[in-house]
């Protein structure tokens, strides 16, 4: 069946609401402005939600091509959209989670000032993300890809006066703008040898380079690919705009560095991944920068005081984790992570930004204590989405990190050493989460009893946010509780169309008879049942035991702590520190370049060469005009002088001549 | 018959006079009238010439020069008219607006 969805539709709505409101909403009211927003935002989701009902119908993939966009020679590049499972669960997810945090997004920014601008932003986003999840080309994905990067950009430094909002905006971009250095040669590498940048021709001709010997020309394009997602994804060694991107409003930091825009990078990895299963090496690479950033990560989480900055290195932790699903060749387990992340994660964000709203714009934990009462809804949202993320059953977190361990394991391109690392992480995602937890809302109340007012509204002290706050935060606390219970394995059923079609199939039976673990479960045995009983046991043991260190250290003996950290001494403020990256960065990188370009270009080439021949060759041109203009007196009798003895030396030059 | 290097002498004489009134004087109507006496001597050694080779060419090419001068004592003085209007003076060392 080829029905015509008018999936242009989607991405094109949201362009409409930022093109309203961001030209005439200076004079709309609020509620005009956000009712625009909603309006458009809520569109893309009910046609995701209708093209869902329709889906079973569809032969997938479903290609609509609205126009060519390029054509040079064999080249061809056109606006297209893609559907398969996968782009329909990114679809669903981001309209879904983008129309929740419009929602709340309404209420938190109510007192602030550039509220349309806020929102035209915002809509601007779903434009480009959506344009990323369906386009059906490398390219007109690298258009959403770039987009999404200049909206996290205008959002980040939404309040642009401020210093630190402004450089933390510059430095998202500028990281980015490395890691789509690395997708951009990628993409040129893809047009040399495979001549097409759609999804469907590059899955065929990899598959076809593959065995032939083409294996370190699809290395390098799945290393390129994953330097691309890395940037965006905020992995290994580029993940630090990520913690810094918290200067933006909350709902920007839930939707954009915690939903959606951060997983774009997975999404990329999943897009391409018959390129990443003909290349081994570069699977492995995936592999250990997820295990690796999800360590390094959570480590750092543990530490941290603000409440944001907390849950931005558990995001960047957590995206680890979807690496390492891609990385063991999982990727329905990477996109169910990713699904069920952006329900916990959005959650927990909004959450935050809600006790924040209740305590006046304070985001040190070691200030907040005791908020259970005062803000019971939040409190309760936030308890589904803290036992969500650190794995316990019978919560949306614990299915999908099960999956992705136990994949991590299982899988032939699994090895142990990432699932022991994986299950440490989970035990400290879950100790960071409840030290969060026990420090916002147990204990006493340890703020400043009138609250610095930063919103500019009448604060009576600690009190709970409005109800088109709260209801986002109960209708994602609802997903994150019961979102994972559609299951891994029928997940990976409904993604198999995209994931299974290629000779994994095979990879895996070859594997199967060498007597490893089979790639997917479809032929799962009673033996694996058991050893996969027990390392969900293990992992939910990592996640009770985070727990209870946490409270026993932030709740029954809170000097415990710090006692800890002074026994730990350097190694405590290495981590307090964040392990000085940024300090690192801005020796090994950042400062060789400003003193190069300050030295060097600036002064050597610039100065000393351009400047230096343009201004010489300018101050020779007066020199010698200075010596010259004083023929030119503006006295007409000394001209005519001249004439007359320039005329008198010709005669007398003519008649000397003619007398020889 | 007077022999040509009379009418060349005179005519010498004129523009010579000619030249020098237009270098030293420095109002600009006898500016200009230096310049009609540069052209007529010049007149004088092309009819002088034309009269002693029986050449008609030289007679006609005065006529030229005549209409010539006629049409740039026009031009030229409706510029005096304009100069003496903007600047209410005809002293040509005043009238240096190019001047550095």
């Amino acid at each position: 069946m080829t029905s015509n969805l008018h999936l242009w539709l989607i991405p094109v709505l949201p362009l409409i609401g930022t093109a309203i409101n961001g030209l005439l909403g200076k004079r709309f009211s609020r509620q005009m402005v956000s009712t625009i927003a909603l309006l458009f935002s809520a569109a893309p989701f009910a046609m995701a939600l209708w093209i869902a009902s329709q889906f079973a119908s569809l032969s997938a993939p479903h290609i609509e091509t609205l126009a060519t966009w390029i054509r040079a020679g064999d080249f061809q590049a056109d606006f297209a959209f893609y559907l398969d499972p996968l782009s329909l669960v990114m679809l669903l997810v981001v309209t879904g989670v983008g129309f929740l945090i419009h929602i709340y997004s309404v209420g938190y920014m109510w007192e602030e000032g550039g509220f349309y601008r806020f929102f035209a932003y915002l809509n601007l986003f779903m434009f480009f993300m959506l344009t990323l999840v369906l386009a059906s080309n490398y390219l007109l994905m690298f258009i959403g890809w770039e987009g999404v990067g200049l909206a996290s950009y205008l959002l980040i430094g939404f309040w642009f006066t401020k210093d630190s909002a402004a450089a933390a905006g510059k430095k998202a971009f500028i990281v980015n703008r490395i890691g789509d250095f690395g997708f951009l040669i990628a993409l040129f590498l893809m047009i040399q040898h495979f001549g097409s940048l759609n999804f469907v021709e590059v899955a065929h001709a990899a598959m076809s380079t593959g065995p032939s010997g083409g294996e370190e020309l699809l290395t390098a394009i799945g290393l390129l690919l994953l330097v691309g997602a890395a940037g965006k994804s905020a992995q290994l060694p580029l993940y630090v705009w990520l913690p810094d991107a918290m200067e933006g409003p909350t709902p920007v930091s839930a939707l954009i560095h915690a939903a959606t825009m951060v997983t774009a990078g997975v999404y990329m990895v999943s897009r391409s991944h018959v390129i990443f299963e003909h290349a081994p090496a570069a699977l492995m690479v995936v592999a250990i920068v997820g295990t690796l950033t999800a360590l390094f990560a959570a480590t750092i989480g543990v530490c941290q005081t603000d409440i944001k900055k907390v849950l931005a290195y558990s995001t960047v932790s957590q995206l680890g984790y979807m690496f390492i699903a891609c990385g063991v060749g999982a990727f329905s387990a990477g996109i169910f992570h990713l699904m069920t992340h952006a329900f916990f994660k959005g959650l927990l964000f909004l959450a935050a930004g809600s006790v924040i709203h209740a305590v006046g714009g304070e985001q040190d934990m070691r200030r907040m204590g005791g908020l259970r009462t005062k803000i019971p809804w939040t409190f309760w949202t936030m308890t589904a989405g803290t036992f969500a993320i650190a794995g316990f059953p019978p919560l949306a977190g614990f299915f999908s990190k099960d999956a992705i361990l136990w994949k991590a394991f299982s899988s032939p391109y699994g090895s142990w050493a990432y699932w022991a690392i994986g299950v440490f992480t989970a035990f400290l995602t879950s100790f960071y989460m409840f030290r969060l937890w026990f420090m916002t809302f147990f204990g006493e109340y340890r703020g400043e009893e009138h609250a610095q007012d930063d919103h500019g509204h009448g604060h009576g002290g600690v009190h709970e946010s409005p109800k088109v706050m709260l209801v986002p935060l109960v209708i994602l606390a609802l997903l994150s509780v019961c979102g994972g219970w559609i299951g891994s394995q029928r997940f990976d059923k409904f993604l198999a169309p995209v994931f299974h079609h290629s000779d994994v199939y095979t990879n895996a039976s070859i594997v199967v008879a060498e007597g490893q673990h089979p790639a997917f479960p479809e032929p799962e045995t009673q033996k694996e049942s058991g050893a996969e009983t027990l390392l969900t046991g293990l992992s939910v043991g990592a996640a009770l035991l985070g727990f209870l260190l946490a409270w026993q250290l932030y709740q029954r003996r809170p000097a415990l702590p710090q006692e800890i950290a002074a026994s730990l001494g350097s190694f405590y403020q290495a981590v307090l520190n964040k392990y000085y990256v940024d300090e690192i960065y801005a020796t090994v990188f950042i400062k060789p370049l400003i003193e190069g370009s300050t030295k060097l270009l600036w002064h050597g080439v610039d100065s000393d060469v351009i400047d230096a021949t343009l201004d010489g060759s300018a101050d020779e041109a007066r020199e010698v005009s200075d010596a010259v203009r004083h023929m030119q007196s503006g006295n007409i009798r000394s001209y005519a002088g001249w004439v007359a003895a320039g005329a008198a030396v010709v005669i007398f030059y003519m008649v000397w001549m003619g007398t020889r | 018959m007077v022999p040509v290097s009379y009418y060349l002498i005179l005519s010498g004489i004129l523009f010579a006079c000619g030249v020098t009134g237009f270098l030293i004087k420095r109002n600009i109507i006898t500016i200009f009238m230096s310049i009609e006496l540069m052209l007529n001597g010049v007149n004088l050694s092309f009819v002088a010439f034309a009269a002693q080779w029986k050449a008609l060419s030289g007679q006609v090419f005065v006529f030229f020069v005549m209409v010539v001068a006629a049409a740039e004592a026009a031009v030229g003085l409706a510029i005096i008219i304009a100069v003496y209007r903007t600047r209410e003076t005809l002293n040509v060392d005043q009238v240096n607006l190019l001047k550095l």
